[in-house]
C-alpha cells in the first residue's frame, strides 16, 4: 500500500475537504490503485527533457498584454448575488477569531 | 415542422425563403425538447425567455434586409460548465445548484452575435470529470441510440441533444475526450479545435492547460461553422491564439486524393472487435476516396493515462480550491467555524468523482511529491507531444478508433475508476498535445451501437481535418 489511512487523511485535510469514514477507507483505496498505474512513469527516463507546462505557440513576447485602460467590473451587488450569505455590501462567513 | 433534421443550411434557406420565422422555429424547437427530454436527462435548464428574444431578433434583422449571422435562427445546447448571464450554470453539481453567472462564455456570446438560439443547459459529468455522465448530481443522461446505455462523457447532455433532434448543435468542453467519446457513443460529430483556438472565458475550469470548449454537429459542416463562430483570440483569455481563424468552407468542398494518413499501431491494440471493424471499414473508404495510408508508431502512447491523470488532478485540485462556500456555492448548514465551513461544505457539495481527483491532485503536489509525479508528468507530456510533431513530418493527419469500445450499460464500470479511466486511451494523447482531433461517425456495431472514427491533425490545421471528415461523409463514411 502506498497510501495508509493516516496518510488520507492529511491529504483531506490539505484539501480543506471533509470526508467521512466509509469515504477514507474507499479513497486509499482507490488512490492507491490509481498511483500504482501511475508509477508505470518510472519506467521512462526522462533526465534530458524539458517539461511541458502548457501547449505554445509562437507569438510576440508581450502579445498578451493590453493597455493600461480601466473598464467596467462587476458591481457590489452583482459581485454578491449568489453568495450564500451576504450584508452590508460583504460576503459574511462564521467568526474567524474567538474572543 | 420536423426540427429533428434541420442542418444550419437548411434552417438558412427556410428562413429566406420565409418558409418559416427564426421564433416559429424556436418555438417549435422548444416543444420538441421539453416533451423528449424526460427519455434522456439531456437538459438540465431550458431557456425559452432567452431563445425566443434571440430568435426575435433574428427575425427583426430579416426583416430589415440585414445578415442575420452564420447561426440565424439555429436552436444550440449548451454544456453546464459554460457560463451564461442570468440563466444558471451547475456544472453538474450540487455545489452549484443555484449559481447564477453575472457573465456570458465568449464562446456563447459569440455564438448568440451570430444568431444562434440557445434552448438552454446541458447536463454533464460533475465539473466536467467523467467518461459516461453518471457523475451528475442530477442524474446520469441516457443514451438517445439506446436508452440502456450511457451516452459518454463528460459531455453527454451536449452529444445526445444533437443525436436525438432536441438540438441542431451544441457546445461541449474536452479536456481528455470529453466531446470526442460521447460524439462517438451518440452518434454524431464532435471537435475539439486546437488548444487556444476557442477563448476558455467563461468556461469554469477544470485542467486549465487541457480544456477546450467545442462543437458537436450531425454534419461535418455544422460542426464546422459552429467553431467558425466562435474560434479566434479573446482579450479574457491569454492563452487563446493570435493564429488568424481561414474560412473553413473552401477547405470541406476539396478531395483528398494524396492525401497521406498515419495509423498509429499503438491505437489498434486492444479494441473490441466490432470497433476495429469499423473503423477499418472506414480507412478502406478513405483509401477509395484517394488517400494513402501508412503505419506510424506513437511510442509514448501507454503512458499517457498516468501523464493525464497526474497533470489534470493537479490542475483540478488547484482550480477546485474556489468552491468554498463563500462566494457563490452552497455553504454547508452544519458548520460552527471558518475552517469547518470550507471542509463540510466541500464534503456536501462535491460528489465521489470530484473528491478522488481533488484528493488525488493534492497528494501529487504535496511537498515531497512534486518532482516525482508532477514534474514527472510534464516532461513525459513533452514527450507524447512530440511523438505527434514526429509523425506529423511523415503524414498530413492521423486516423484512429475514438474509444477501445462502443457505449456501455449504465452502472457497468461506475465502480471501477481505473477501469473507467483506461478507457480513454485514444483521446487523451491528442488533449495533451493540444492537436485538433475530431470524431465522426463510422457505422455501428451488429447491435445498432455507434462507432466514431477519430481524425487527429496538426496544430491550427482545422481545415485539413474538416477537409478529410467532409469528404469521409460525402463517400458514406458515416454509415459505412
Amino acid at each position: 500500500m502506498k497510501l495508509t489511512e493516516p496518510k488520507v487523511r492529511a491529504i483531506a485535510d490539505l484539501a480543506n475537504l471533509h470526508l467521512n469514514d466509509q469515504e477514507i477507507a474507499r479513497m486509499a483505496r482507490d488512490l492507491d490503485e490509481i498511483l500504482t498505474h501511475i508509477d508505470k512513469l518510472n519506467e521512462l527516463d526522462t533526465s534530458n527533457v524539458e517539461p511541458m507546462a502548457q501547449v505554445l505557440f509562437e507569438a510576440g513576447e508581450t502579445a498578451t498584454l493590453r493597455p493600461d485602460v480601466v473598464s467596467a467590473t462587476l458591481d457590489n451587488a452583482t459581485a454578491l448575488a449568489n453568495a450564500p450569505q451576504s450584508g452590508a455590501g460583504q460576503f459574511k462567513v462564521p467568526k474567524v477569531i474567538e474572543r | 415542422m420536423d426540427v429533428r433534421n434541420l442542418t444550419i443550411s437548411t434552417i438558412r434557406e427556410g428562413l429566406a425563403a420565409r418558409r418559416f420565422s427564426a421564433r416559429e422555429l424556436a418555438q417549435d424547437a422548444l416543444s420538441f425538447a421539453a416533451a423528449e427530454n424526460p427519455k434522456t436527462n439531456a437538459f438540465l435548464t431550458f431557456s425559452p425567455e432567452r431563445a425566443l428574444a434571440a430568435a426575435g431578433r433574428v427575425d427583426e434583422k430579416l426583416a430589415r434586409g440585414e445578415d442575420p449571422g452564420a447561426l440565424a435562427g439555429v436552436p444550440v445546447a449548451v454544456k453546464d460548465v459554460i457560463v451564461t448571464q442570468g440563466l444558471k450554470t451547475t456544472c453538474g453539481s450540487k455545489m452549484l445548484e443555484t449559481f447564477v453567472p453575472p457573465y456570458d462564455a465568449t464562446a456563447v456570446a459569440r455564438l448568440e452575435a451570430a444568431g444562434g438560439v440557445i434552448l438552454g443547459k446541458t447536463n454533464c459529468d460533475e465539473f466536467a470529470m467523467g467518461s459516461s455522465n453518471e457523475n451528475s448530481a442530477y442524474g446520469p443522461v441516457r443514451n438517445p441510440v439506446a436508452l440502456d446505455r450511457v451516452p459518454g462523457g463528460s459531455s453527454g447532455g451536449s452529444a445526445a441533444t444533437v443525436a436525438q433532434g432536441t438540438a441542431v448543435v451544441a457546445l461541449g468542453s474536452d479536456t481528455g475526450g470529453s466531446i470526442r467519446q460521447p460524439a462517438s457513443f451518440c452518434g454524431v460529430v464532435g471537435v475539439t479545435p486546437t488548444y487556444g483556438r476557442v477563448s476558455r472565458y467563461g468556461l469554469v475550469a477544470f485542467a486549465s492547460s487541457l480544456d477546450h470548449i467545442g462543437p458537436f454537429g450531425r454534419t461535418v459542416e455544422d460542426a464546422a461553422t459552429l467553431l467558425q463562430a466562435i474560434a479566434g483570440r479573446d482579450p479574457m483569455d491569454s492563452t487563446s491564439a493570435f493564429a488568424p481563424v481561414p474560412d473553413y468552407t473552401p477547405a470541406m468542398r476539396q478531395d483528398v486524393k494524396g492525401f497521406k494518413l498515419g495509423l498509429p499501431k499503438e491505437y489498434f491494440a486492444g479494441l473490441a472487435n466490432e470497433t476495429r471493424d469499423q473503423v477499418e471499414k472506414g480507412i478502406d473508404l478513405l483509401r477509395k476516396s484517394g488517400c494513402e495510408t501508412v503505419e506510424i508508431s506513437l511510442p509514448h502512447t501507454e503512458y499517457a493515462i498516468a501523464c493525464y491523470y497526474i497533470v489534470c488532478t493537479a490542475e483540478a485540485s488547484a482550480n477546485l480550491a474556489r468552491y468554498d462556500g463563500v462566494r457563490y456555492t452552497m455553504r454547508s448548514k452544519h458548520a460552527k467555524t471558518l475552517s469547518e465551513m470550507y471542509q463540510l461544505t466541500r464534503g456536501e457539495g462535491f460528489g465521489a468523482e470530484v473528491k478522488r481527483r481533488i484528493m488525488l491532485g493534492t497528494y501529487v503536489l504535496s511537498a515531497g511529491y512534486y518532482d516525482a509525479y508532477y514534474l514527472k508528468a510534464q516532461k513525459v507530456r513533452a514527450l507524447i507531444a512530440r511523438d505527434f510533431a514526429q509523425a506529423f513530418e511523415q503524414v498530413d493527419a492521423l486516423i484512429a478508433p475514438v474509444s477501445p469500445f462502443p457505449a456501455f450499460r449504465l452502472g457497468e464500470k461506475v465502480d471501477d475508476p481505473l477501469q473507467m479511466y483506461l478507457s480513454d486511451i485514444y483521446t487523451i494523447t491528442g488533449s495533451l498535445a493540444g492537436i485538433p482531433c475530431m470524431s465522426v461517425p463510422c457505422g455501428t456495431t451488429g447491435a445498432g451501437l455507434p462507432v466514431g472514427m477519430q481524425i487527429l491533425a496538426r496544430h491550427f490545421d482545422e481545415p485539413g481535418m474538416f477537409r478529410l471528415a467532409a469528404a469521409f461523409e460525402r463517400a458514406g463514411g458515416f454509415q459505412v
